[in-house]
């Protein structure tokens, strides 16, 4: 049994490397920090599938939510605001307390 | 031509002209779609009556669909928990709808504190086998860019004004979830049945740039 690597309610940054091809992981939330919201369990990978591979193996797939300040900083249109992503496994690294929140 | 035809740039096409009696000819995409589907059936893979299956889906998949969806959340609190937990299974064992396999689908729900607004920002994902197709300002650079980015003024120009101690949950289609967002009830229908209730719900509420009490309100 394989288990997701991140838990509701984990603090997670988005992966900056750079994507080739069909990536789901949107530009602007590169580099940002959220929090899991939910995990809705393992899909095939659709950088893999894009390319007609079996997208194996299967990826977590999780809910994070992006505070807009987080996200947009100062320019933030409302702090208590927050964008929502399905984002894959492969993308996220815990974030600990003592890390800056928003390094790039 | 009549004099006041000046008023008209030179070189602008007659916006009266007839239309042609010939079809333009075919684009490469329609050879391409043809000559694929004549492919597939000719090897056995699909029959052409699968194809004919398929459209008379995709056109039975509207916002009314997704309406009568919503009431039914509306007036059956037992069916809108099963709906938020599991929206496939609940959909297909209630009320018979078989939302295909291409996507999963999620229902989220508004409430006094929080509304949900759906965009992909990566493409145009979309509940369609729920829904429909999308409409063409979803699929627009435009919306998609500034959805996430400045929410309170684009719902502002949809007509949709929250009060500020609503917080928007901005909610981007990224992977294989496609989101069904049940809008507020609006007041004063506590006794409505639900058929009566489904002419409540938009399709933009259902997208969350609208409130579902819009509609109530002309």
């Amino acid at each position: 049994m394989i288990e997701p690597r991140f838990a509701t309610g984990d603090r997670v940054r988005v992966d900056t490397r750079p994507a080739k091809g069909h990536c789901r992981a949107p530009f602007y939330l590169r580099g940002r920090t959220g929090v899991v919201e939910a995990i809705h369990g393992r899909y095939r990978d659709p950088e893999q599938l894009a390319y007609h591979r079996p997208g194996l193996p299967m990826r977590f797939l999780y809910r994070v939510r992006f505070d807009q300040p987080s996200v947009w900083g100062r320019e933030a249109e409302n702090s208590t605001d927050a964008v929502v992503a399905d984002l894959f496994e492969h993308w996220l690294t815990r974030v600990t307390g003592r890390e800056t929140a928003n390094a790039r | 031509m009549h004099d006041d035809d000046q008023g008209h740039t030179h070189g602008d096409p007659d916006p009266h002209a007839p239309s042609p009696d010939d079809a333009p000819p075919a684009s490469e995409w329609e050879f391409l779609e043809k000559a694929l589907s004549a492919l597939l059936a000719e090897c056995g893979v699909i029959e052409e009556a699968d194809i004919q299956r398929m459209m008379n889906f995709t056109e039975s998949r509207n916002p009314a669909l997704g309406a009568k969806v919503v009431a039914r959340a509306w007036t059956d609190s037992g069916f809108r928990d099963r709906l938020l937990c599991d929206a496939r299974k609940s959909l297909r064992e209630e009320m018979g709808i078989d939302v295909g396999t291409i996507a999963e689908i999620a229902a989220v729900e508004n409430s006094d504190k929080l509304h949900h607004v759906v965009v992909c920002t990566l493409c145009s994902c979309y509940p369609r086998t729920l829904l429909g197709q999308p409409p063409a300002w979803y699929k627009s650079r435009e919306y998609r860019s500034r959805i996430v980015r400045e929410p309170r003024k684009v719902l502002k120009e949809f007509g949709t004004v929250l009060p500020s101690d609503v917080s928007i949950r901005v909610l981007d289609s990224t992977a294989d979830l496609r989101y069904l967002v049940i809008p507020n009830r609006p007041g004063g229908t506590e006794d409505w049945p639900a058929h009566r209730l489904e002419a409540l719900v938009s399709r933009d509420s259902m997208i969350g740039t609208a409130l579902a009490s819009d509609q109530n309100d002309k």
